[in-house]
């Protein structure tokens, strides 16, 4: 049995225009140690997928409409607030995008730490204050005794991620989600954020939901890949076959976006070129044709008919397309 | 010790305001018609050019304008506020006598308002639609429209006359008597009423700011993150949401300081509360200009000496404030 399961998950949410299904019917699974990428467009619905498997959803906007969240056999969508607050940040914690404000202000950060550890582990005030500091060192913030008692605006952006992540990591999670955990950082802080990453797992052995714009990081960190359009999933497998022989043509065109990768791991390189056209608006979500239509150069009629239906290859690979076959 | 630095710099700006202060309302005082000869001499019936000409030399009015500001502004550095003819007592005595009167009521109807203020914000900002929101919702509307003398006038008549728990006037009952507590006891329970009723204005302003306030922090980042450690509702909402979010409110009461002083002169005058605000009435209406004079320096040196707490209580608060390291 994998770590975590979802099946057929929806969310809708509730907006001016109505209510539109921001993911519609997701299914995958992460495996225990395991580094599973999530890439796709702005406003696809990555972020949305993690709030809702850690219960954050947007409270009177966003709901899980049908569908499980199995982690280690349990369904979360059925799972009492107390229930949720007794994983969230324990077993299952998750590091954001904006390190910048996502850290309480009015709280030195090694308070900010150490809360986490008296809320789940019972720890008495100096012994979490210890083990924050300790965990300050792990993610190589030098004078890790010193900068306990800073205040998150004393620290750089990516001391402030950082912090973060020894947050997230404090209670040895079994599955850490991080949304884009490098986006509002410079280039050469992005790479130590992803070193640091990488040697944690590896002392850890935490799995890994990684949620990014970067395909550079994900062939470096993830085992498989999802790729999201439009609340939906265009296409999901093992990274190495996916940039290798993507069967969506998304995912082609979102490949191709990135020069290197070609060059890195395959010989023929071919013409740079971006995907055409805009997501479309979160209103039109739910309609049963193929979202991607509209941006597409293979397009038939029958694209324009119904959801495309999942197509399965071998190696795991999964693509939502009615022509995978074909790509 | 930057705080303490801060601090010094901050007493320097103080007395070079005050000193402006008085220099401004005595000027003020002097251009006004009329002086305390003429308002003499009415209380006497009327007088002749020459029993004015005798009080003025009294008083020292008959010197040059800046010799009489000198005077002036030389004893306040004394703590000499000159010498009330009206109530034949020197001016600083007479303040001295009913400045803690004022600022028991000033500084508890603040207290008063800023907990009320925040606890309503706080309960209605978490239920947009629930009990608390249109309990602040209509404190607001009744804060903001009612007077405070008609607000005091109906506690009175509600609280004291009707249903008579409260004193109807005063500070103390000269009826009783006994230790310490037994005192305290009597002055609370005048206190009450007028504390209240100065509240009240406070209060709309503070809860409307505080639920706006804590809404937005409760949509932050931060917020989320704390969530997301798996926190309870209570540590979410009361350490990590609250503590962001009254620092506007601080801010706000802070700069209300001299609405809630000029609030108590009304709210005094409906009580009788034997405070400053009483004594400015009077000597306002006897023409007491030394006594007047006093009155507004002892209100800039208030609003000043609640800034400075404001702004340290501000400190405790968020450590952005004044910029440790
Ligand atoms: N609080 C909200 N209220 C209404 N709509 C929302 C809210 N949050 C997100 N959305 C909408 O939900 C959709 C998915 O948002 P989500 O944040 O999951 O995108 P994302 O894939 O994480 O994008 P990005 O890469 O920019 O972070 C978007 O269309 C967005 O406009
Ligand atoms: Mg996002």
């Amino acid at each position: 049995m994998a770590l975590l399961e979802v099946e057929n998950l929806r969310i809708e949410l509730s907006t001016r225009d109505g209510t539109a299904p921001v993911i519609d019917d997701l299914s995958f699974h992460l495996d225990a140690g395991e580094t599973l990428s999530f890439v796709g467009e702005s406003g696809c619905g990555k972020s949305m997928t993690a709030l809702a498997l850690m219960g954050l959803l947007p409270e009177r906007i966003g709901r899980i409409a049908s569908g499980a969240i199995r982690f280690d056999g349990e369904d979360l969508t059925k799972a009492s607030p107390a229930r949720l607050r007794e994983i969230r940040g324990n077993d299952i914690s998750m590091i954001f995008q904006e390190p910048m404000t996502s850290l309480n202000p009015v709280f030195t950060i090694g308070e900010q730490i150490a809360e986490v550890l008296r809320a789940h582990q019972g720890l008495s005030r100096q012994a979490a204050w210890d083990h924050a500091v300790e965990l300050i060192d792990a993610v190589r913030i030098p004078n890790p005794k010193g900068r306990a008692g800073d205040y998150p605006f004393q620290m750089s952006g990516g001391q402030r991620q950082r912090a973060m992540i020894a947050m997230a990591l404090a209670c040895k999670p079994k599955i850490l989600i991080a949304d884009e955990p490098t986006t509002a950082l410079d280039v050469t802080v992005q790479a130590q954020i992803f070193d640091l990453l990488r040697d944690l797992r590896a002392q850890t052995g935490t799995s890994i939901i990684l949620i990014t714009h970067d395909m550079g990081a994900v062939a470096e960190m993830a085992e498989r890949m999802i790729v999201m359009y439009a609340g939906r999933k265009a296409e999901l497998g093992p990274v190495a076959q996916i940039i290798n022989h993507a069967r969506h043509p998304y995912t082609q065109g979102l490949i191709s976006c990135v020069p290197h990768l070609h060059d890195v791991l395959t010989e023929d390189r071919p013409e740079l070129f971006e995907v055409p056209g805009i997501v479309p608006s979160l209103r039109d979500f739910g309609r049963d044709e193929c979202l991607f239509a509209s941006r597409c150069a293979h397009v038939t009629d029958q694209c324009r008919s119904a959801r495309p239906p999942e197509k399965s290859f071998e190696g795991g690979q999964i693509a939502d397309c009615w022509h995978a076959e074909a790509m | 010790m930057n705080v303490l630095r801060t601090f010094l710099v901050r007493a320097g700006y103080a007395v070079v305001l005050l000193t402006a202060v008085l220099v401004l309302n005595f000027s003020l005082m002097h251009l006004a018609p009329g002086d305390v000869a003429d308002t003499i001499s009415q209380s006497m019936g009327g007088a002749d050019q020459e029993l004015l000409d005798q009080i003025r030399a009294d008083y020292g009015l008959d010197q040059p304008f800046l010799v009489q500001l000198g005077r002036y502004v030389g004893g306040v550095l004394q703590a000499d506020l000159g010498f009330s003819f009206f109530y034949n007592e020197p001016v600083t005595k007479l303040i001295l006598e009913r400045l803690p009167a004022t600022l028991l009521l000033v500084f508890s109807a603040q207290i008063l308002a800023l907990i009320v203020g925040v606890v309503l914000g706080v309960i209605s900002a978490q239920k947009p639609n629930g009990i608390a929101s249109y309990l602040v919702t209509f404190t607001a509307l009744f804060g903001y429209s009612a007077p405070v003398f008609w607000t005091g006038i109906l506690l009175l008549i509600a609280f004291s006359l009707q249903i008579p728990i409260f004193p109807v006037a005063g500070m103390r009952d000269v009826t009783v008597d006994g230790n310490f507590w037994v005192e305290a006891a009597d002055i609370a329970r005048h206190l009450v009423l007028p504390m209240i009723t100065l509240a009240s204005v406070f209060l709309a302003l503070y809860s409307r700011l505080a639920r706006a306030s804590m809404m937005e922090v409760l949509g932050s980042d931060y917020v989320r993150t704390a969530k997301a450690k798996g926190l309870s509702p209570r540590e979410v909402v009361y350490k990590h949401a609250l503590k962001n979010a009254v620092s506007p409110v601080i801010t706000l009461a802070g700069l209300q300081f001299s609405a809630v002083i000029s609030g108590a002169v009304l709210v005094e005058a409906v009580f009788s509360w034997p405070g400053l605000g009483t004594l400015a009435f009077q000597s306002i209406i006897a023409r007491d200009t030394p006594t007047i004079l006093g009155i507004l320096f002892f209100s800039a040196l208030v609003v000043i000496v609640g800034n400075l707490l404001t702004d340290l209580a501000l400190r405790l608060v968020d450590p952005r404030v004044g910029g440790r390291k």
